[in-house]
């Protein structure tokens, strides 16, 4: 393509008036008429309304617009909807550009209208002078192999797997111990029906004995190869590796309870864990008249900051079953806020207060002391220090991220957050998905949940996970780094930078080679490469020089 | 089927499409969108509502496994899961919807002033209008009991105005049947009006505003642009208070938890500190519910970053002085004393309520409802209805946030998943 060849279209996003209120839009739809090649340019209310998307669509037909510019908020969020836009447009998607002017324009600059005018007319003329410079790009089609790995066989894994399998898909559910069910084998009964945690367990059969479905008992991962669609995943039964090819991985590894060894001088005789109680209701051992559980040990404190969701319901559920087993037992609760949400809870919390079961509220700067029959605790309400007799302290503790979390998040590529617990690609809308494609994740891995969470989260993970095993193929990211052998002489800076271990050697010319469906474009390659053997497509130097040149007004 | 198209409806209705199954999405607006377009930001990430939704919004609109179905509602429903025959009534837009592009020349002619639903009546509409300028799809339509042809015979300044002869009041509702293997219920929840709750002063006190209606008075694209000002003397206001619970966890009217507000709440309190770092919040609790993911640490944000003070403490009442400035009675926790508070603004955080298309769809679809006339979801698989082949997400079961109705929307669809590959 010639330079006069070259037809960019710009439209400028008032975005109602956060970034119309404060940027003079008009003038800057203006302004971007003066820049090359620009052939048309307008501002819209908003460009992302199904009014704007038509409006695009038409110019670049009437216009014969090859080069799409819109400034307004951020890629994160839009441009794969723009992208569409053109490509429906018949445009090639990577000859698409977008200027944030809102995140880190308007909103910041509020209070200095003017010069975030100007700030705005920088910013779309260092995108015109790159867009100039695009490339069309070809999207990469990638087989899919049509089943799943799930990874722990708690009550998530298990949903997870049996949704899969349901819908038709090979399973491969891999658990580390040598018994399916995880956390609710310890477990005697679940809130809020008070049923017996073996009941839920009896999809176990149903998945024992499912066609699509195998189980790797004893197993735990090794090594994980590959990508989304395309996943080799190594397992470890006893001596042997297992190899077991997937599409799909689904992260259902669960949480443990952290023991209190070291709080409130817990012994496991008359000071226990939620965890011990449930053994003693399971055993039927439960004999103690006073009991006092006290809530948030070990969290909410500076070492654990978060609240673990689901202690308030235990603690509650275990006070009950005291009290249908001793009708005359004092059963006292010490939170901080009773954690109950929703309908079902709190009637749950109700129904506690209306057997008894005495609620007391401590705070963190005064917590409760454990003496020789009594417990001891200041009390919010009563402004006053309360002496509560006791012959069984039950210490509720949260649920912490399981050790080997951070092995298996560096083996997925997939990141922790700062409890360990795994981190999703976006909190609101994207809470069972990864940024890197093809990896799910549910249930107390994500963040502590308990069952009815749990069972949500798993089918949630396994409609993502479907989306992709239906298909026989599926296109990735065409905006990835490429080497130019001639250029490389194989000094391996780029493999040891990648963050995705996407780039190996060949061995046989003694270069470098980028497996493009892996690659995320994040361009560390092509920074750290000495001899500039790496283009990093869709931000080339070329394409970044334009836009700093644009930026010195040199252009 | 997928009935409701808020946050939840959408949700499901992309999964399933894009796992190659047909949906039709069947929303009663005129837009679709839900309640989440009505938000101005969201927790814990204060990301803008309506513009991490809008790209949803066009997605399903341009989804060639999804056929949108607005202004409808499922008047009949037979079969079983695996094959359910359902009626669906869509009522007449009047306006046609191939050629209405949304120029808005029919709304600057129209004479009538409506309060609008979507700003929660904090601004006038027309009869003819879009429900919120990024809606999809992005048509105007005729308020029939509001439009002056319908109701007095006059007028038709719309069919003149319009350039492209889109104004049709000739059309009629139509009746569909289709054929479907699994249902779908999302129809999201209502706002508690809390005027029943006498002492609290909403409608009577100008400077009470429930938390819906503060969440349209700090949208850039709300009634004040965006600049927070007291609807009643433009004063702008310092001093905040936001009650939680107003009318929930409370026997005389709704016993369950809303379980949004707490965080919400302090939210709004950031959002309003943002706008002016001169803003004091305080939020009067009971108990601070913030089990979610990120959700202690954004308390913690709320309180140390954005000078957020919470009061533990159920408020007695609200009076109000001469300048009609809200005062908050309530008793302080830590010394016993009753107090009293001066704010320049209360806001209520009002419990979200069973949509009062509940009891109806319910019968409808033949499913149980729960004590307070949510849907009734099965206790450790929430999202499965009473019937077989019918699923429930989003806040029609059970008041909830919007990532767990996202999750719920996705564990909806692939519960359904299963049924329609049985077929």
């Amino acid at each position: 393509m010639t330079d006069e060849d070259i037809r960019i279209g710009v439209f400028v996003c008032h975005c109602g008036t956060n970034i119309g209120g404060v940027l003079d839009v008009p003038s800057l739809a203006e302004y971007a008429k003066t820049l090359p090649h620009v052939t048309y340019s307008a501002d819209n209310l908003y460009t992302c309304s199904e009014v704007g998307l038509t409006e695009i669509k038409e110019n670049i037909e009437e216009h014969k617009l090859n080069r799409v510019i819109v400034a307004s908020c951020s890629p994160r969020t839009h441009e794969p909807l723009f992208r569409a836009i053109c490509q429906e447009a018949g445009l090639n998607p990577y000859l698409f550009e977008m200027v944030n002017i809102r995140d880190q324009d308007s909103w910041v600059h509020m209070k200095e209208p003017e010069k975030g005018t100007y700030k705005a007319m920088d910013l779309i003329r260092m995108s015109v002078h790159k867009a100039a410079l695009l490339e069309p790009l070809e999207r990469i089609k990638v087989s899919v192999i049509p089943s799943a790995i799930v990874i722990g066989g708690g009550i998530a894994g298990l949903t997870a797997t049996l949704n899969l399998g349901n819908q038709g898909f090979e399973v491969s559910l891999i658990e580390k111990e040598n018994e399916l069910g995880g956390l609710l084998r310890s477990l005697h009964k679940v809130y809020p029906s008070n049923e017996e945690a073996s009941k839920l367990l009896e999809s176990i059969d149903l998945i024992e004995s499912h066609k699509k479905i195998k189980v790797y008992k004893s197993s735990v991962i090794e090594k994980v190869d590959g990508f989304i669609g395309n996943y080799k995943v190594s397992v470890k039964q006893s001596k042997k590796i297992i190899e077991i090819d997937a599409g799909v991985i689904i992260i259902a590894t669960g949480a443990i309870p952290l023991s209190p060894d070291g709080y409130y001088g817990y012994n496991r005789k008359n000071i226990i864990s939620q965890m011990d109680l449930e053994n003693v209701l399971k055993n039927d051992q439960i004999s103690a008249n006073n009991v006092t559980m006290i809530l948030c040990v070990g969290c909410r404190n500076e070492e654990r900051k978060y609240c673990s969701n689901i202690c308030c319901m235990t603690a509650m559920k275990n006070a009950m079953l005291i009290l249908e087993k001793n009708s005359n037992a004092h059963i006292t609760i010490l939170f901080q806020d009773i954690q109950a949400s929703g309908t079902t809870y709190e009637s749950y919390y109700r129904k506690a207060r209306e057997m008894g079961i005495l609620f007391i509220k401590y705070s963190p700067e005064k917590p409760p002391v454990i003496k020789k029959g009594v417990v001891k605790v200041y009390s919010d309400l009563l402004n006053q220090e309360i002496e509560i007799p006791q012959d069984l302290v039950v210490l509720s503790t949260p649920l912490i991220a399981n050790e080997d979390s951070d092995k298996l998040a560096k083996m997925l590529k997939v990141p922790l957050e700062e409890n360990n617990f795994f981190l999703e690609a976006h909190v609101k809308l994207r809470p069972v998905d990864f940024a890197t494609d093809g990896i799910f994740v549910c249930g107390s891995a994500h963040w502590p949940a308990d069952v009815a969470e749990s069972t949500s989260q798993a089918n949630a993970a396994a409609s993502r996970a479907s989306r992709i095993l239906w298909k026989d193929t599926l296109e990735v990211e065409g905006s990835t780094a490429e080497v130019i052998e001639e250029l490389c002489i194989g000094c391996e800076a780029c493999i040891r930078i990648c963050p995705y271990k996407a780039i190996t050697k060949d061995e046989e010319t003694d270069t470098a080679i980028v497996n493009r469906v892996v690659c995320k474009g994040c361009g560390l390659c092509g920074a750290s490469c000495p001899k500039k053997a790496i283009i990093i497509h869709h931000f080339t130097g070329d394409q970044i020089r334009a836009e700093i040149l644009a930026y010195g007004g040199e252009v | 089927m997928v009935i409701g198209a808020g946050i939840a409806g959408i949700q499901a209705s992309l999964d399933l499409a894009e796992r190659g199954i047909k949906v039709e999405l069947i929303e009663k607006k005129a837009c679709i969108g839900g309640r989440m377009a009505q938000l101005d930001k969201t927790f814990p990430t204060n990301d803008c509502s309506i513009c991490i939704l809008a790209p949803k919004l066009a997605e399903c609109s341009r989804h060639p496994n999804i056929t949108l179905r607005t202004l409808s509602e499922v008047q009949n429903v037979e079969g079983t899961a695996g094959n359910f025959t359902v009626k669906i009534l869509t009522h007449a837009r009047y306006v046609k919807e191939d050629a209405c592009i949304n120029c808005g020349l029919c709304v600057e002619k129209c004479p009538m002033r409506v309060d609008d639903e979507f700003d929660m009546h904090l601004r006038k509409r027309r009869a003819i209008f879009i429900d919120y300028v990024q809606g999809v799809p992005a048509i105007m339509s005729i308020d029939k009991e509001k439009c002056l042809w319908f109701t007095k015979s006059a007028c038709r300044l719309c069919e003149k105005a319009c350039e492209r002869e889109a104004i049709d009041f000739e059309q009629e509702d139509k009746e569909i049947e289709l054929n479907v293997a699994s249902i779908i219920a999302a129809i999201g929840y209502d706002v508690f009006n809390p005027k029943s709750i006498v002492s609290l002063g909403y409608e009577r006190f100008p400077n009470v505003v429930t938390s819906l209606e503060f969440e349209r008075l700090i949208c850039a694209s709300g009634p004040l642009g965006g600049h927070l000002i007291r609807p009643f003397d433009k004063k702008e206001p310092k001093k905040l208070a936001f009650i939680n619970c107003v009318g929930s966890r409370d026997i005389k009217n709704n016993p369950y938890c809303s379980s949004c507000c707490c965080m919400y709440t302090t939210k709004e309190g950031m959002i309003a500190y943002e706008h002016d770092n001169e803003i004091q919040t305080s939020i009067f609790y009971i108990d601070l519910r913030a089990g979610g993911k990120g959700f202690r640490k954004y308390i913690q944000r709320g309180n140390e970053d954005y000078a957020i003070d919470y009061v533990k403490g159920k408020v007695a009442k609200i009076l109000q002085d001469e300048q009609k400035n809200p005062i908050v009675v309530y008793e302080d926790m830590d010394t016993f004393e009753v107090k009293e508070l001066q704010f320049d603004l209360v806001i209520l955080a009002t419990s979200m309520i069973p949509s009062k298309d509940a009891v109806k769809l319910s019968e409808i679809l033949g499913i149980k409802l729960d004590e307070f006339n949510f849907f009734k979801g099965m206790t450790y698989h929430p999202q499965k209805s009473s019937k077989e082949g019918i699923f429930l997400c989003g806040a029609c079961r059970e008041p909830m946030d919007i990532p767990n109705s996202v999750v719920d929307a996705s564990g909806a669809a692939a519960k359904a998943a299963e049924i329609v590959m049985r077929v």
